[in-house]
């Protein structure tokens, strides 16, 4: 795989690791089996980050607002490196995507995104429908009577 | 990216960002007292001290400037996992590292402006010894007079001379640090 390709491969996967629901991703990451042996580069450590919009993804970016995040750093007995930042206060979740992040660097990326991965996603774009849909069924369809004049 | 770049953080944060921010604040309010902070492990040739006063002091919001003496990548990969800081020229530098002869000429830091003179540059000078003898320091927070090994005095001198504007020092060896702040008056010993 070329570097861009690993960039753009490792990006998707820490973006759902961020947005998944600690619970689903700590099920998930249980069935993997042991925890593998690693040291703690950045222990789990609870904080906020600035969201920033546009609108209309064109406008000028403005300060949406500050939401929670937790981030954790790995390293394996291999060595690969794993970075984990996940929505919300979880030290668990963020430890679990750090490592996952690292096994996936360290030549698992393909059984653990068939594991934990697809699921996640698969559950995030079912949870996304099925909000499109609850929207759609209370939509109102606006008219103009035209008025006989 | 080299892996050596992620290791030396504090292992416990809470505490030892505490206790090295008590010793930064001691050292700076004591000038020539001499402090002894650890637990940050910078890549060479950074000291024990100044790695500590870096991961405690800097963040995303305070500009860094290296020193042609402390300029390696290993240090800069270092500063952006520990730190997050940007790093940045001597003329818009909050913090710079290096040795005093790197530091030269002093005349390019920020030394704040008479409505916020606290918008001025924290020089780290890292040196082979620290002694408390040598030059001797009078004014705010020593009692009597102190003394400290400075790698320079009309440099200092011409510092104090224009308080309340100007730059402020630590000087750091091993995992031993010391504060010269803008208000001291620097003369020869004797």
């Amino acid at each position: 795989m070329s570097d861009q390709a690993a960039l753009t491969a490792r990006k998707a996967r820490l973006s759902a690791l961020a947005k998944a629901p600690h619970d689903r991703l700590l099920a998930l990451w249980a069935r993997q089996g042991p925890v593998p042996a690693h040291d703690l580069l950045r222990a789990p450590e609870i904080g906020t980050v600035m969201v920033r919009g546009r609108a209309g993804s064109v406008g000028a970016p403005f300060n949406l607002g500050e939401m929670t995040v937790t981030r954790c750093s790995v390293r394996l007995a291999s060595g690969a490196v794993g970075h984990g930042y996940v929505q919300g206060r979880s030290h668990d979740a963020a430890r679990a995507a750090a490592l996952i992040d690292a096994l996936s660097e360290d030549g698992q990326a393909a059984a653990l995104e068939a594991s934990i991965l697809t699921p996640l996603r698969e559950g995030a774009d079912a949870a996304k429908v099925a909000r499109a849909e609850r929207a759609a069924a209370t939509k109102v369809e606006f008219f103009t009577m035209v008025r006989g004049e | 990216m080299d892996m050596t770049a992620m290791d030396g953080g504090f292992a416990d944060p809470p505490r030892e960002a505490a206790l090295a921010f008590r010793a930064a604040l001691q050292a700076m309010a004591r000038p020539g007292r001499i402090e002894q902070v650890s637990g940050a492990v910078p890549p060479a040739p950074v000291s024990r001290a100044a790695g500590a006063l870096l991961v405690t002091l800097c963040d995303p919001e305070t500009g860094i400037y290296l020193a042609p003496s402390h300029d390696t990548p290993a240090l800069r990969e270092w500063i952006t996992f520990h730190c997050a800081a940007p790093l940045v020229g001597p003329s818009h530098a909050d913090f710079a590292l290096g040795t005093w002869e790197a530091l030269q000429p002093v005349s390019a830091y920020r030394i704040g402006t008479p409505e916020y003179p606290d918008r001025s540059t924290t020089l780290i000078v890292e040196m082979d010894r620290l002694d408390p003898a040598g030059a001797r320091l009078t004014g705010p927070g020593i009692k009597a007079e102190a003394a400290l090994n400075l790698p320079d005095l009309a440099a200092f001198q011409a510092n104090r001379a224009r308080f309340p504007l100007g730059f402020d020092c630590y000087f750091t060896c091993g995992d031993r640090l010391a504060g010269l702040p803008r208000s001291t008056t620097v003369t020869e010993a004797g």
